[in-house]
């Protein structure tokens, strides 16, 4: 690399150039769009480098267990960056998200110190922050020695800064006073409708304004297009069939999990609004779900969709985008919008799920994995991962506010953004923070499995549920 | 010679002394690896059963303490964890059963050897080298109601709405289906190898004397054959009862409770709950099922094997 292509790139970083600029002059210097982002993350890793020792734990090694994930790629991207900013030798794992937080589990449980920092859901740290298994991040964030001056905690969506932050106390709310900072959000999603345009386009119909309306119009696509079905959901006996569609509907029904009466836990989720949102979730498998819905999880939601195997899903608002950004058959054809499953509300009530990172309390180098996560974090490994790969719900304001990222948006995934507006304000975890979160969970989707085959009927499988749910939270000691 | 000989003995009787010492403890010295695989064996068994005494949730590591049996009475008063036992057996004696009663048509049919029966006996070996978790996901996907081929095959039949192992219904049917593939060849083998090392005698003194075929099979073939099937099933007994990785694979305990076998039960409280006390009591009562089954086969086979001796 000349030190004419460096300057250039370093002037884009200092802001004394703008973007057009830039992709000119680079372009008068021969260099091609792969050639510019990895110079552009060499330039930012630079950058980075100007006001903070990131070689203070140079020559250590550290080892991270990852989630098969597209967000997962944008990091390893750019991890030579990190290896050159820091002089660390990096090692990592990858698991598919089937078996991950099962490994997670065992390797924080048996106090092991074979992994440094891992990728976790905020779900995730009510059950192994306070077993003793996480690092306090805040030992970190509030240190001026061990944080660059660059890295502004500030710009962090605060709604997901502290969402990944809790005092242990089963229904005290995320982020309160006596919260310990269990992770750091690096990615996110929010959950509203992807669907098929060329589909809904020969079914002549628009996309679903509410639940009973998206019943109607997945029924309706599934007869008019040939060897399709309706409408993607999770499905599998797993936690994480209740936390993206179900969980936002839900909300939007006024259901919940729990409520607090003096400080205990009561299970809510036979409320009658509970019952009431089921039904219909129950009633729209049922007519337009996948045949082997027991099975689906978020692979087989996604793949479908791109494959043009279903019409639209309710999920994640990344998974569209994802059928959108790779090589599918339905490329360009995915459509996006927000969501609010009840009739008599206006606004969507997406439960969020974040992609978060952590450091294992047993890890011998907790200060080297901060330095892993701090740059992960930082605004210009964001805005790399947002523009030049696919982390596209990314949690720093300026990276939203950056208008690269809004034109790669409006460009190639039209209505992405329009959704993302019209869902961020109302979004938020919906789940009462308590540490038997899978417990209430797993067995919640087994109970929407035997609905759906109809062993049991809505109303008495979650009153089973409720009353299953006080049991363990008795026995754990935090119910009412 | 003799004198000299004598001399020698009397001449040496330091190593004789250490001889007998050695040859004192030279037993104990050979059962030592014996030993240490024992006591390799017992510890994981005995520190299971400490834990299944106690309130042991890795997520309330404050809350942990000797509750005794009381795991044990939380799980034999839970319907849910009968439902288990039930559906645990019911797989056991459905895989075993059906395996037995396959492996045993096809060794049969393998008998004669011919050059097509060593080449199937080859052949047959093939699902046994693939790893059941992976032989369960090419089974999901050859289910898969979008563009499986066996969802294909059935469809033509008239069936065009069948879920596999997604309904309840018919979740155990696939399963097993699928237990048949990986390990039918197993007793196939072992009862093949069985078979051909039956003395030929009574065969062909029955074929001369004009016997029916069904009183051969039953009569003579099937009493000296059953030392066989007894230990081909006592195998497939033991592993089928600790089912894990198929079911895991292809349904994870469901739809619903289906499928919540031994082992997926134990597995998820110990994995995604992080309650080892509970998981660690499930895996108790398996082991004492699996004892007292084991007991059952073995005093069976000793009979017969008794019984034989006698004959003979």
């Amino acid at each position: 690399m000349t030190d004419k292509t460096t300057g250039l790139f370093s002037d884009y970083i200092a802001g004394r150039i703008s973007r057009r600029e830039l992709m000119t002059r680079a372009g008068k210097l021969g260099l091609g769009a792969a050639a510019i982002g990895t110079m552009l993350g060499g330039a930012q890793t630079r950058a980075m480098a100007a006001n903070f020792d990131w070689q203070k734990e140079k020559g250590k090694a550290i080892k991270l267990l990852l989630n098969k994930h597209p967000y997962t790629n944008s990091l390893l991207m750019q991890i030579e960056n990190f290896k050159a900013l820091t002089g660390l030798a990096v090692t990592w794992d990858i698991f598919p998200e089937d078996v991950y937080f099962d490994k997670v589990t065992t390797a924080l449980s048996s106090k092991s110190t074979g992994y440094d920092a891992f990728m976790t859901g905020a779900y995730q740290t009510w059950q192994y922050g306070p077993a003793g298994w996480l690092v306090d991040l805040n030992e970190f964030i509030k240190d001026p020695a061990a944080t660059s001056p660059d890295w502004n905690v500030g710009d962090i969506l605060p709604g997901l800064l502290h969402s990944d932050a809790w005092s242990g106390v089963p229904g005290e709310p995320l982020g309160g006073p006596n919260a310990k900072q269990w992770a750091l959000p690096w990615g996110f999603e929010l959950n509203s409708i992807a669907y098929n345009k060329r589909m809904f386009d020969q079914a002549k119909i628009e996309p679903p304004k509410n639940l009973p309306d998206l019943i109607e119009k997945a029924v309706k696509v599934q007869t008019d297009v040939k060897g399709i079905y309706g409408v993607g959901v999770r499905g599998s006996r797993s936690w994480a069939t209740i936390h993206p569609g179900y969980l936002s509907g839900l909300t939007s029904y006024g259901g919940a999990d729990f409520t607090v009466e003096n400080g205990k836990l009561k299970s809510a989720v036979n409320s009658p609004q509970c019952k009431a949102f089921t039904k219909l979730w129950v009633d729209m498998i049922q007519k337009a779900g996948p045949k082997n819905w027991t099975n689906y999880t978020w692979y087989e939601v996604g793949s479908d969709l791109g494959a043009g195997t279903s019409a639209m899903i309710f999920d994640a608002d990344i998974l569209g985008f994802f059928q959108q950004s790779g090589d599918t058959k339905e490329k360009g054809n995915i459509g996006f919008e927000g969501f609010a499953a009840n009739p008599d509300k206006k606004e969507p009530t997406p439960n969020v799920w974040i992609w978060s990172l952590a450091i294992n309390a047993a890890s011998n180098n907790k200060s080297a994995a901060w330095l892993f996560l701090q740059w992960a974090a930082a605004t210009q490994q964001c805005l790399f991962a947002a523009t030049k790969a696919d982390l596209v719900d990314p949690v720093r304001q300026s990276v939203w506010d950056d208008k690269g990222f809004q034109t790669r948006l409006n460009d190639k995934f039209a209505g992405y953004l329009e959704q993302y507006k019209a869902s961020a304000p109302g979004s938020k975890i919906y789940f009462t923070p308590q540490p038997l979160f899978f417990n209430l969970t797993t067995d919640w989707a087994a109970s929407l499995q035997k609905m759906y085959a109809k062993e049991v009927g809505v109303d008495e499988g979650l009153d089973q549920l409720a009353e299953n749910v006080m049991k363990q939270l008795t026995d754990a000691g935090i119910a009412q | 010679m003799s004198t000299s000989g004598v001399a020698g003995v009397n001449a040496r009787p330091v190593p004789r002394r250490h001889g007998a010492r050695m040859a004192g403890v030279l037993p104990y010295l050979l059962s030592m690896p014996a030993l240490l695989a024992c006591v390799g064996i017992l510890i994981p068994f005995i520190n299971a059963v400490y834990y299944s005494l106690q309130r042991y949730n890795l997520a309330f590591p404050t809350t942990r303490k000797f509750i005794w049996f009381g795991n044990y009475v939380s799980l034999l008063s839970d319907a849910g964890f009968w439902h288990t036992i039930l559906v645990s057996m019911t797989y056991t004696i459905l895989t075993v059963g059906l395996e037995l009663l396959l492996g045993l048509g096809i060794a049969m049919l393998l008998w004669r050897r011919t050059l097509v029966t060593n080449l199937l006996s080859v052949a047959l070996i093939l699902p046994l080298m693939v790893a059941p978790a992976i032989a369960s996901l090419m089974w999901k996907l050859m289910t898969n109601a979008n563009f499986g081929i066996l969802s294909y095959f059935v469809s033509l039949l008239g069936f065009h709405d069948f879920k596999w192992a997604s309904a309840p219904q018919t979740a155990m049917f696939t399963v097993v289906l699928v237990d048949m593939w990986v390990y039918t060849p197993f007793i196939t083998i072992l009862l093949l190898a069985g078979l051909r090392g039956l003395p030929r005698q009574p065969f062909e003194a029955a074929e001369l004397d004009g016997v029916p075929a069904t009183f051969v099979f039953f009569r003579i073939m099937l009493p000296m054959l059953f030392p066989y099937i007894l230990t081909a099933g006592l195998f497939r007994m033991l592993d089928s009862i600790q089912q894990f990785d198929i079911i895991y694979a292809m349904t994870q305990g469901g739809p619903g409770d289906t499928l919540m076998v031994f082992q997926i039960q134990a597995y998820t409280q110990a994995f995604i709950f992080t309650n080892i006390g509970r998981a660690s009591a499930i895996l108790v009562i398996l082991w004492a099922i699996t004892y007292a089954l084991s007991n059952v086969f073995v005093k069976n086979w000793l009979r017969l094997r008794e019984r034989a001796r006698g004959r003979a």
